[in-house]
């Protein structure tokens, strides 16, 4: 039975819901269709939601001429697959050897994932280990080791998973019969985990394809490397450059044609984003069940 | 048994346990070796903070000055606009990320259409982005030039233009909107799970009994909130004295008329190790970040398990 009561509530929360909805929605939608508006139309009348002019002109010249945009992608394509693989086998592999309560030093290696999380050297002497130590500045080590490969709270997750949700019955029984750990681990314990197995994945993979800080950091020479995320960035400095000092580029003789122009700028965040936007559908159910996992914690 | 014999017995349980354990450690090997590299390795750099930094020395072989780093540092008025920021803010982001997610997780809870679930997907997606397109929405919005906000909005009303990365005091603003609309929807989830945990026989009997829909709401889904709301805001209060990198930097896109709005210890760690080169300056913020957000974990930490265990870090 609904009341009035109810029904006014319904029509309340469908009211703000909507409102909330399209503030999240509306600067993508912003974003899009600036990247279909004709230039001339964007620098006469600027980012609008119903260009006078549509053009496609910004897309055509990024797959004409925009290898870099290109290049870009194949970058941050293989460092989400490679740094996401990664990231599950370091994650998988550690957690489950802690899950083992027996294992002699056990308490020991908890506590050295567990102090991760509370204490950290921050940014400059993590610079001074993978740039002066291990020399991986410049290199696409640097894109894929500094901070995203594992972390403590993962792993934590993973090992409390396993442990609630592996019988101990199941390994034992396994053991007994033969099989050695590792093919417990990948037999049993991982089948039997990939709920969690998906969580970590997922987030890893969007912190690959999101992270811009380590190009951003580590990549001072080899703009070759440059993942999408950088190449945003970089493009987005040099137009706050540019605006900024336009007098003295002009007498230099470098017009702000140099630059892409401004329907171009946002075709290529449209392209950067896609990746997201598309199969954020397919995802996002995965992506809930993730945070309320780790959530309270998190 | 002889003394040798219990040698070797022992001998032959340690050999026995070596084979049993020995495949573990070598899986927990490379998780463990990235986190030495990671996050161990780099805290002998910390000494930096009481040196003189000499790039032909290095950092070990640097001279040793003591406190005067920490001295500068505090000293300059920069010390006190970086803590105060990054404080203010995210006493500022925790207020109103929380009320808008609890807000908007009741909503949701309440909602009977199936549309519920697209409204959540909406709200979610903006957190799965990087700030590099969070700074290109926003400059879709605030250029000075070619923005929404002059061309579509002032203009049309008679307005000036507001040249936006200018005039800091807009930024204060523009960053709690920004924090909200990409923060809420990931705080909404967690608030909704707990929400839905409650048990609805509560409502039933209180509807029975004439409350109305706002009444149950106040009384009885805020109240059993209340151990969520206090645990997530004392987990976020222990990490006050860390910001956004993204937000603070990418955002503002580095301007500099906006650094005494925008300038975080994150943000101002940043620019002394990579711009300005001002190594000294910048390890010994980095050591007082630290070693205050250490503080702060380990206290938040105690009073929520004070509270209640099952929240507890450790």
């Amino acid at each position: 039975m609904r009341t009035r009561d109810e029904r006014n509530f319904q029509i309340f929360a469908h009211v703000i819901m909507i409102i909330l909805s399209l503030l999240a929605v509306v600067p993508f939608a912003l974003l899009v269709i600036s990247s279909f508006t004709d230039n001339d139309t964007l620098v006469a009348n600027g980012y609008s939601f119903t260009p006078e002019k549509w053009s496609t002109y910004a897309y055509e010249y990024i797959f004409k001429t925009g290898n870099s945009v290109m290049h870009a992608y194949g970058i941050s394509i293989v460092l989400t697959i490679v740094g996401t693989l990664a990231a599950l086998v370091l994650t998988t592999l550690l957690a489950y050897a802690l899950s083992k309560p027996d294992l002699p030093g056990r308490s020991i290696m908890l506590f050295l994932v567990f102090f991760t999380l509370l204490f950290n050297g921050g940014l400059v002497p993590t610079y001074m280990v993978y740039s002066n130590m291990l020399k991986m500045k410049n290199t696409f080590w640097a894109l894929l080791v500094p901070g995203l490969m594992m972390n403590g709270f993962n792993v934590m997750l993973m090992k409390s998973y396993f442990c609630s949700s592996i019988p101990g019955e199941i390994l034992d029984a396994a053991y007994i019969d033969g099989a050695s750990e590792f093919q417990t681990f990948s037999k049993i314990a991982l089948p039997l985990s990939k709920p969690i197995v998906a969580t970590i994945g997922l987030f890893s993979g969007i912190a690959y394809w999101n992270d811009w800080m380590n190009g951003y950091i580590y990549l001072t020479k080899r703009t070759d490397l440059y993942s999408v995320q950088n190449l945003l960035n970089r493009m987005m400095q040099n137009i706050q450059y540019l605006s900024q000092n336009s007098a003295h580029i002009q007498d230099a003789g470098v017009g702000l044609a140099s630059i892409p122009s401004v329907s171009v700028r946002m075709a290529m965040a449209t392209v950067g984003v896609l990746p997201i936007l598309v199969s954020y559908p397919f995802i996002q159910g995965n992506f809930v069940k993730g945070i309320t996992l780790g959530g309270v914690k998190g | 048994m002889s003394g040798v014999a219990k040698q070797q017995g022992k001998q032959m349980t340690q050999k026995r346990n070596l084979k049993r354990y020995l495949p573990l450690y070598l899986m927990a090997l490379p998780g463990m070796l990235y986190l030495f590299i990671n996050n161990y390795m780099p805290l002998p750099g910390l000494v930096l903070a009481f040196k003189k930094f000499n790039a032909r020395k290095g950092i070990f072989k640097s001279d040793f000055v003591g406190f005067k780093n920490f001295k500068y540092l505090f000293a300059t008025k920069d010390a006190f606009i970086i803590t105060r920021n990054t404080i203010l803010y995210n006493v500022i982001f925790i207020i109103v990320n929380t009320v808008l997610a609890i807000f908007v997780a009741i909503l949701l809870a309440e909602m009977t259409s199936k549309i519920k679930k697209v409204y959540q997907s909406a709200i979610l997606l903006p957190y799965m982005i990087s700030m590099v397109i969070v700074s290109y929405l926003v400059f879709g919005f605030l250029s000075t030039e070619n923005g929404f906000i002059n061309n579509s909005i002032l203009r049309p009303l008679g307005k000036d233009p507001v040249a936006w990365y200018m005039e800091k005091k807009y930024w204060p603003f523009i960053l709690v909107f920004v924090s909200a609309w990409k923060g809420v929807g990931y705080n909404c989830v967690i608030y909704l799970a707990s929400i839905l945990g409650i048990d609805r026989s509560i409502y039933e009997s209180a509807a029975i009994d004439g409350a109305s829909k706002w009444q149950q709401i106040f009384k009885i889904t805020i109240p059993m909130l209340k151990t969520t709301i206090v645990m997530l805001t004392l987990l976020a209060i222990g990490r006050i004295f860390y910001s956004d990198f993204g937000l603070f930097y990418q955002v503002p896109q580095n301007q500099g008329a906006l650094f005494s709005v925008t300038n975080t210890i994150d943000t101002y760690v940043y620019r002394g190790l990579l711009e300005l080169g001002d190594m000294s300056m910048s390890s010994a913020a980095g050591l007082y970040q630290s070693i205050v957000g250490f503080i702060l974990v380990l206290g938040s930490n105690l009073v929520v398990k004070k509270i209640d265990p099952d929240y507890a870090l450790f």
